[in-house]
């Protein structure tokens, strides 16, 4: 086994015990317990996994353990801040933008990571950057509105 | 293991059992004050449930046990004033949660808050035969509706008790009886208090009508919504019990292949695996999943693969193999096809084909399993807990009692998780292990050893008269099932006719079943009837038409789409169709965007109306119309497995499109409510008219008529 590699994870620190070339989603969910990023598909194809590796949204089951080891990781379960939820998760509830909600952790941590560069997006650049999250129940429509309602509670909190 | 009809059966050691027959309902109302502690139950058993099998003949379907005889359901008041209600059925994505706590805060007059769902556990709910056919609406909601209406009763009499007034002039409302005479009130709480009373279901008692809900019929927002935003609620792949290891199953390269040489001493000597042959069945469980993965990788095996046919042979296979006697359930024959078609002035013949789907459900299939004491406890997402109960029951010879199915709420179904696999092979893995095992499919696994959405071929002849009224209707459905198979138009000669084929690839339930192909072709065909006789599509529909729910979702559907409409730009086409399943009726209309150029073909709107009675949810409801109608939109258009002797060849996200955010067109759902009528299901059918408004509307643009399902997957080159 190689050396400890040290996780910082929604600002805890974590060692851990895996192959360097393990993929993050399986050390989150199955070491960590961090199972809010789920397992769709393990081919960077569904978004489901999704997590913000130094702010930017990346697929979990895609990034090495140990590259990922450089910088802050934010997991769906480090959004919630004393009690307070994020705007976005926020704007998800009152959106009801879920059905079966599997993809929900992976749309909200796509939508975080893509309101921090484009703080107004238009309805094209959402759909551009969420293309790559799957909702198969069909839930884009809400998704799409519930990322607006979020950018804009954002922008008014801002002032 | 061996392959029984193509289904995976473990054979363990043989054990026989004497155990008595197990009977849920008796069982459960024994322990019932244990677990949830005293109070006030109602049991109802509602004779006469059934209904029609709604699902396929033949094989193909998995439904092969009946409609229970009795549809359970009961329901809890306890002494804290807390509600449960009970039921066999899982919520998947379509809401049920939160529309059933509804109907029974409604009845039983309480706040929605206040009542809680206990669904799909095999031990603490009702037997239930599944969760498909959009069942749940038309016969759990009714029955928990008169439960809490007779727990009322009882509060109301309990409370009159007390008083030593007559229960009749006493009101319950706000979770307490208050007598108006006197204004003094007790809550339901105290009136529960110290009170062990269970009650079956007396003479059917009255249920408040729709115009008088005040719960029911709102838009509350999903139960636990918060616990999907933050990540907590576990599905099945998120359990970890203590000890609990990772389970992977070998697969063979191709369907029906056989093991010939198998080799495990090398897997088997991996520190902390355990591996089990049985017959076909070859797995592994290891702490970790890569080790479960790495220990497969190890084992030497070669199979003995069989020659199978490929997609693009099916369509001839299906009518070459059709079965030479017809199931006269799916057969309806009216007057004479044959007069109809002489006498018509317009004919028209014509074949759609429709290609085998995936489900695909983003959760893919799961299981944990644990042993203890001889006793099988199993969480897996499934729509039918019960069925799966008894086949690990059946697999592992155990008696009934000694198996427990719990289903966590769970990333969709669709259709698609009615079979019991993943919960099989945990459990074999779990016995050998002596801990709790995890198995959860790989997406490939999902896309290749699940199954599909039967493919079929489906032959229309049709006539008309000169003034556009239909004289003659036959119509053949070969292998992909008989749902939404009959004609919702007037035609005097009629021959509806479902050909069984055998199977090819494993085939089930899907949303709508067959509604959705049987809908293709019927709209399809109706489309080009109404330009062979030079009529606008909604007026030739309109014309052969008396069912008024049906002409009324067309209004609402055309008037808000604002049919007709003039084309504005080039390549601009407009469709329309309409069906009704299930009690539910359904009227589509799309606008595309069709550049020939390039041969894109673009979804730019889609409307649609929808009605199933009473609406219980309109927020629920929404998000289901809308989902139904994105998901059809992508087998509408794109949708389809290929695959050639055994094997999947496209069984990943990559290469398998399914419809994703730039897909999406504009939408609009138009839901009407008839408080007069009682509520259907609403998961099916909203699928099933988006395929042919879509190919209606593409013809518009371009002339070209496309009859198969997927219409465009290569853009108008699939043409």
């Amino acid at each position: 086994m190689a050396k400890p590699i040290e996780l910082e994870i929604n600002g805890k620190r974590y060692p851990v015990n895996y192959p360097a070339d393990t993929p993050l989603l399986y050390v989150l969910r199955d070491e960590l317990g961090l199972t809010g990023s789920k397992y769709g598909c393990g081919e960077g194809q569904c978004g489901a996994c999704t997590v913000l590796i130094g702010g930017a949204p990346r697929r979990s089951c895609q990034i090495p353990v140990s590259a990922a080891a450089a910088k802050p990781i934010t997991t769906i379960e480090g959004l919630e801040k004393d009690g307070r939820l994020n705007p976005v998760q926020q704007a998800f509830l009152d959106a009801g933008a879920f059905q079966c909600a599997y993809c929900t952790s992976g749309m909200i941590m796509s939508s975080v990571g893509l309101l921090q560069t484009n703080p107004n997006p238009s309805q094209a650049e959402i759909v551009q950057f969420l293309q790559g999250n799957v909702c198969r129940c069909g839930t884009h429509p809400r998704i799409i509105e519930a990322v607006r309602q979020a950018a804009k509670m954002m922008q008014e909190h801002r002032r | 293991m061996s392959n029984v009809e193509g289904r995976i059966i473990v054979e363990p050691e043989r054990y026989e059992f004497g155990a008595a027959p197990f009977h849920q309902f008796e069982l459960a109302r024994r322990d019932f004050f244990k677990l949830l502690g005293a109070g006030i139950a109602v049991f109802a058993i509602a004779k006469d449930a059934a209904a029609a099998q709604e699902t396929a003949p033949g094989h193909r379907s998995f439904h092969n046990e009946e409609w229970p005889k009795d549809i359970n359901a009961w329901l809890h008041v306890g002494e804290d004033g807390s509600v449960t209600g009970f039921t066999g059925k899982a919520e998947i994505g379509q809401n049920i949660r939160t529309a059933l706590a509804q109907t029974i805060a409604d009845e039983l007059r309480v706040p929605f808050e206040s009542v809680r769902m206990v669904t799909a556990d095999t031990t603490l709910t009702p037997f239930d035969a599944g969760t498909f056919g959009s069942r749940t609406t038309p016969t759990i909601t009714p029955q928990l509706r008169r439960v809490s209406a007779a727990a009322r009763d009882i509060l109301v009499e309990a409370a009159a008790k007390e008083w030593n007034v007559a229960p009749a002039g006493l009101v319950a409302a706000d979770a307490k009886v208050t007598d108006p005479a006197s204004g003094r009130s007790l809550r339901y709480a105290e009136l529960a208090r110290g009170k062990t009373l269970a009650q079956n279901l007396p003479a059917e008692d009255p249920i408040t009508p729709a115009t008088q809900w005040t719960v029911a019929g709102k838009a509350i927002p999903k139960v636990d919504g918060r616990a999907f935003v933050t990540g907590r609620h576990q599905y099945t792949p998120d359990l970890r019990p203590a000890g609990m290891l990772h389970g992977k199953v070998l697969r063979a390269p191709s369907f029906g292949a056989t093991l010939t040489v198998y080799d495990d001493s090398a897997a088997k000597a991996m520190p902390g695996v355990f591996v089990v042959r049985d017959g076909e069945f070859v797995g592994a469980a290891a702490p970790s999943a890569d080790e479960a993965q790495k220990a497969l990788d190890a084992i030497h095996a070669q199979w003995k693969e069989v020659p199978q046919i490929s997609n693009k042979e099916i369509f001839s296979y299906f009518k070459q193999n059709a079965a030479s006697k017809l199931d006269d359930r799916f057969r309806k024959q009216k007057s004479s096809v044959e007069e109809g078609l002489a006498s018509a002035a317009h004919r028209l013949d014509a074949t759609y084909n429709v290609a085998y789907i995936a489900h695909a459900p983003l959760e893919p299939r799961a299981a944990v399993a644990q042993w203890a004491d001889g006793k099988l406890t199993v969480w897996t997402g499934t729509q039918r807990p019960f069925a799966n109960r008894d086949e690990l029951a059946d697999v592992f010879h155990l008696p009934e009692s000694s198996v427990r199915v719990i289903v966590p709420d769970t990333g969709s179904a669709y259709g698609g998780k009615h079979t019991s696999d993943a919960a099989i092979e945990a459990a074999r893995l779990a016995r050998a292990a002596g801990r709790p095992v995890k198995v959860v499919w790989t997406r490939e696994e999902e896309f290749t050893w699940a199954y599909f959405r039967p493919a079929g071929v489906i032959e229309v002849k049709s006539g008309i008269a000169s003034d556009g009224t239909l004289t003659a209707w036959e119509f053949h459905n070969y292998h992909s099932g008989a749902s939404g198979i009959e004609t919702p138009y007037v035609v005097a000669n009629q021959r509806t006719e479902y050909h069984a084929v055998p199977l090819i690839l494993r085939s089930g339930s899907y949303r709508g079943l067959a509604a959705t192909a049987n809908h293709f072709a019927r709209e399809t065909h109706m489309d080009a009837l109404a330009s062979a006789a030079r009529m606008d599509p909604l007026d030739f529909r309109m014309k052969n038409l008396s069912d008024l729910r049906l002409r009324a979702v067309l209004e609402a559907a055309a008037k808000s789409f604002g049919w007709p409409r003039k084309k504005t730009q080039k390549g601009q086409g407009f469709g329309i169709a309409c069906g009704y399943e299930k009690a539910s009726y359904v009227a589509t209309c799309a606008e595309v965007a069709v550049d020939k150029t390039s041969g894109v073909v673009l979804v730019v709107r889609l409307v649609e109306a929808f009605e199933c009675g009473a609406i219980v949810n309109p927020d629920g409801l929404r998000n289901q119309v809308v989902g139904a109608m994105i998901q059809g939109l992508g087998g509408a258009l794109f949708e389809a497995i290929e695959f050639e002797n055994g094997r999947i060849k496209n069984p990943h996200f990559a290469t398998y499109r399914v419809p994703r955010f730039r897909d999406v067109p504009e939408i609009e759902g138009i839901l009407l409510d008839r408080k007069d009528i009682p509520s259907a299901g609403a998961g099916e059918t909203p699928i099933m008219a988006v395929a042919p408004a879509i190919g209606n509307a593409i013809f518009d643009a371009t002339g070209i008529r496309f009859n198969n399902l997927p219409m465009v997957p290569d853009g108008l080159r699939s043409a």
